[in-house]
């Protein structure tokens, strides 16, 4: 399911929502998410999950193609930890 | 930031009520696990991929006894975020 099938199902499944509306709610969902994370925040949906950033270490890589020696910077990564009920319901309905 | 502070933010964004807005913001993630339920991964641009995977049974052990275990063949989902949000993240524009 891609994210405009998402707003299609959304605004089938709500009624009197368009599509405008629904790709609004979307995004506005999505953005606020990114804009969190972006300040460091944590994220959580009771039921769905939690997102966070995670540091990654500064270290050192090798270039697989010349075997250079490369120092790859400290980094931050979003992280998502599935939640209780959806990591059943995904395992079909077993913990 | 939790489910109470998006349902904010699609008030202040819409115009809807709170009360619509917040059955609107729980409708979709029931759409989400209901589709991941499936086994089905969602893919939303500029944020990251949704994906479930299969995992293999593999031999573990008990940390606490040492007593060898099986661990059985399980789904697990996982997200994959897009370059774009990996960016945003680290000040890159």
């Amino acid at each position: 399911m891609t994210k405009s099938e998402l707003i299609e199902r959304l605004s089938y499944n709500a009624g009197e929502l368009n599509k405008k509306e629904a790709e609004v709610v979307v995004n506005t969902i999505f953005d606020s998410i990114g804009n969190a994370l972006v300040n460091g925040d944590r994220v959580e949906i009771r039921g769905f999950g939690s997102f966070t950033v995670r540091e990654r270490e500064a270290r050192e890589a090798r270039n697989p193609k010349s075997g250079e020696v490369v120092s790859i910077p400290a980094k931050k990564t979003p992280f998502f930890k599935t939640g209780k009920e959806l990591r059943a319901r995904v395992n079909n309905g077993t913990v | 930031m939790t489910k109470a502070d998006l349902i904010e933010r699609v008030y202040l964004k819409t115009g809807f009520s709170k009360k619509e807005s917040a059955e609107i913001v729980e409708m979709v993630f029931d759409l989400m696990k209901d589709t991941l339920e499936e086994g089905e991964k969602i893919k939303i641009a500029g944020f990251g991929n949704f994906v479930v995977k299969g995992k293999a049974s593999r031999r573990g052990r008990n940390p606490q006894t040492g007593e060898e275990i099986e661990i059985s063949s399980r789904k697990i989902l996982t997200f994959k975020p897009s370059q774009v949000l990996k960016g945003a993240i680290n000040g890159e524009s």
